[in-house]
């Protein structure tokens, strides 16, 4: 009985400050709830016309680009930029290395809220998202198929990111028993998450390995699935360094006065381990490049493109990587992330949307409805984040 | 405690892959012999009845082919209809080609659907059951003819393509474009015997056929087979598409899936032990997480 009415009053005062906590914090007006809040709104409009009158509404995908910027962008780049979290949990939690742990919090809050967002978007493109159902609950599981696996696996990994963060939520919310029992939990979260990340990571690119004829041969290799997860380490990593940036800006009094100090000696170490695998990308590229004699291709408005990807943007950053690294310029290491960021974005997209179908009269390209939806998909989560990093224990102050 | 997570971890990972398992269930399949339609473009006049016989059979969009000049350009097969004769002006004249989905043997379209909407039949005829699919379009990427279609002004899309007329094979009948046709170009049958037939054709009048059954090997050989008395490429076929079967192409990264499931784990676990004993050496005290 007593305990009945314990548990009641806990769940009291858990659900008042639940409450409280709803409640938004500073100042309203800010440049980005100005810009964000109609691209919001607007996207919830065109998002009603695309499930009442169809895709067709609102995008211009065609039969011949069944895939645009919904699946190019949202979900295959969206993925690759949250590849962060499974390397940063891998340096930490497997090789233990203590350096990056401030980290840890804020780059696995942003992988969580990258999947359930961008992978999430998935949903949004779905001609018929009520049958999303059959592949998981096993009504039809199509074990062939690269998609039932790259869908699985986003889920499971998105479990597991949940619980390796879920002892932040648990601390915010001062349940210490549960906190101590996530905790226990994280190793192998982690270990299975890594696992998972490879083989989707992987997976999106072997998605295109069966669009053999339609994709450009200089972007199409039957190696498709390791250039993906290699390169999704390095835009893992980019993407740390982009968005420590940001937050470092704008998160400033939520960062302890210690992490601001190891914060440099951090961004050169992520600065050397993305030019290492940005080498090892090159060098993969290149190899395909000599051994598929590609070079008779190179000569055209498609061979520039390919070396302005290329060359442009994986060579030059992961030279400037290298250099800042060796200078201890941040400077420099902050410039080459954003280059790497739109190779990775140049390259998904070419293989998934511009030199797919190349050769075709009516090319795709995105309507301003999928480019406000997609906006609307990224200021979500950065509404997400917010919301969670000014409330829960996300920026370690301690460590 | 490390032993603990390990075993956790183990467990979850094998119900993950749980599924994999069954990856070649689909070829382990009771063999029976699969059908086609094998197509003699040099009889067919291009009036167009199959394409009539075919939306109507179908309930699709029934083109007015005495008054839609719809011969004048080149056509591809669409939402509206499963199947389309296009004109080509070749160096023997006009040629007419007809257009649908191939019912390839071991089709892409199949292994790429993530919930088995779309179907190879015992009967070898690929079908698409909108009670399963999801409207994800990754048929559409993948198959290499581009055949399915989606309909993109609906609020509850389909993918649209031939079926080879599956209720009416079930009921012993002929696909409807054949049971249509007047001057016998199509001809419905078990794969061998079409080629059997075919082979026939080609050899005794090698003057009038280019020497080559179009979908006897391409992409891993298809259900409908194509004569031609000009080479394909100028009557609008792929002759790239080489005769590997496409889901071929992913078959590497999936069976390497569940190596990595089992192998990756370990490895790591094995690190994770190494570094732990590495820093007990170093100060002997034990990191928690957080
Ligand atoms: S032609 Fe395309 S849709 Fe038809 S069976 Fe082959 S892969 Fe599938
Ligand atoms: S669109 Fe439908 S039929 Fe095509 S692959 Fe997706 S679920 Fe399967």
């Amino acid at each position: 009985m007593s305990n009945k009415a314990v548990l009641i009053g806990e769940f009291r005062k858990f659900f008042k400050f639940l409450i409280q906590e709803m409640k938004p914090r500073g100042k309203w007006l800010t440049p980005f709830n100005i810009i964000s809040i109609p691209i919001i709104l607007l996207g919830l409009v065109i998002l009603f016309f695309r499930f009442t009158k169809g895709l067709g509404s609102v995008t211009n995908l065609s039969q011949q680009f069944p895939w645009g910027f919904w699946i190019g962008f949202d979900v295959v780049t969206g993925v690759a930029f949250a590849g962060g979290a499974y390397i940063i949990t891998f340096v930490v939690y497997v090789m233990r290395v203590e350096k990056y742990h401030s980290i840890v919090r804020v780059t696995v809050l942003n992988g969580l809220l990258a999947y359930i967002f961008y992978a999430g978007a998935l949903v949004l493109d779905l001609g018929r998202p009520w049958h999303i159902i059959n592949p998981i609950i096993g009504n039809s599981f199509g074990y062939n198929s690269v998609l039932f696996l790259v869908s699985w696996h986003f889920l499971l990994y998105m479990i597991a990111e949940f619980v390796e963060f879920s002892p932040v939520i648990a601390e915010w919310a001062h349940w210490e028993k549960v906190r101590k029992f996530v905790s226990a939990l994280t190793l192998g979260a982690v270990i299975f998450g890594i696992t998972l990340s490879m083989l989707h990571q992987s997976g999106l690119g072997a998605l295109f390995l069966m669009a053999k004829p339609k994709i450009h041969p200089l972007w199409y290799s039957e190696f498709i699935p390791i250039l993906f997860f290699v390169s999704s380490i390095f835009a893992g990593l980019s993407m740390i360094i982009f968005e420590g940036i940001i937050s470092h800006k704008v998160f400033k009094d939520l960062i302890g006065e210690k992490s601001h100090y190891s914060y440099e000696e951090i961004i050169l170490g992520l600065g050397k381990g993305a030019a290492i695998a940005m080498f090892v990308y090159y060098f993969f590229k290149a190899l395909i490049f000599i051994h598929e004699k590609q070079w008779v291709l190179i000569n055209d408005f498609w061979g520039y493109w390919y070396l302005v990807e290329v060359i442009g943007f994986v060579l030059i950053p992961c030279f400037m990587f290298a250099y800042a690294v060796r200078n201890r310029s941040i400077g420099i290491i902050k410039i080459a992330s954003v280059l790497a960021l739109i190779g990775i974005i140049l390259n998904r997209l070419n293989i998934s949307v511009i030199a797919f179908n190349w050769d075709v009269a009516n090319k795709y390209y995105p309507s301003w409805q999928e480019i406000v939806v997609t906006l609307m998909v990224v200021f979500s989560e950065i509404w997400a984040f917010r919301w969670i990093a000014t409330r829960m224990p996300v920026f370690s102050k301690e460590n | 405690m490390n032993r603990r997570n390990f075993i956790r971890t183990t467990a979850t990972i094998s119900i993950a892959a749980l599924p994999l398992g069954k990856l070649n269930a689909q070829e382990n399949k009771e063999k029976k012999e699969f059908v086609g339609v094998l197509v003699d473009t040099t009889r067919c006049l291009g009036c167009r009845l199959c394409e009539v016989a075919c939306s109507e059979e179908h309930g699709n969009y029934v083109p007015d082919v005495k008054n839609d000049h719809a011969l004048e350009k080149i056509r591809d097969t669409s939402e509206k209809q499963w199947t389309v004769v296009n004109r080509f002006e070749t160096k023997n004249g006009e040629v007419f080609v007809k257009r649908q989905c191939m019912h390839c043997w071991q089709p892409a379209c199949t292994a790429a659907c993530l919930t088995n909407a779309m179907f190879k039949t015992k009967e070898g005829p690929i079908t698409w059951d909108g009670d399963k699919c999801m409207g994800c379009r990754y048929c559409m990427v993948s198959c290499p003819f581009d055949i399915p279609k989606f309909e993109y002004n609906k609020w509850n899309p389909k993918i649209q393509k031939c079926n080879m007329c599956y209720e009416r094979l079930q009921e012993g009948k002929k696909p409807a474009c054949v049971q249509a046709c007047p001057k016998d170009a199509l001809l419905f049958g078990i794969k061998r015997e079409l080629m059997e037939v075919a082979r026939h054709r080609v050899y005794s009048y090698p003057d009038k056929y280019v020497h080559k059954i179009y979908g006897e090997h391409e992409v891993g050989g298809t259900g409908w087979l194509y004569l031609s008395a000009v080479p394909f490429e100028q009557i609008g076929f792929r002759t790239d598409l080489g005769t590997t079967p496409y889901p071929e192409y992913t078959k590497e990264f999936l069976f390497s899936v569940p190596l990595v499931l089992f192998g990756v784990p370990a490895l790591l676990f094995g690190l994770n032990l190494l570094t732990d004993r590495k820093n007990e050496l170093n100060k002997n005290e034990r990191w928690e997480n957080e």
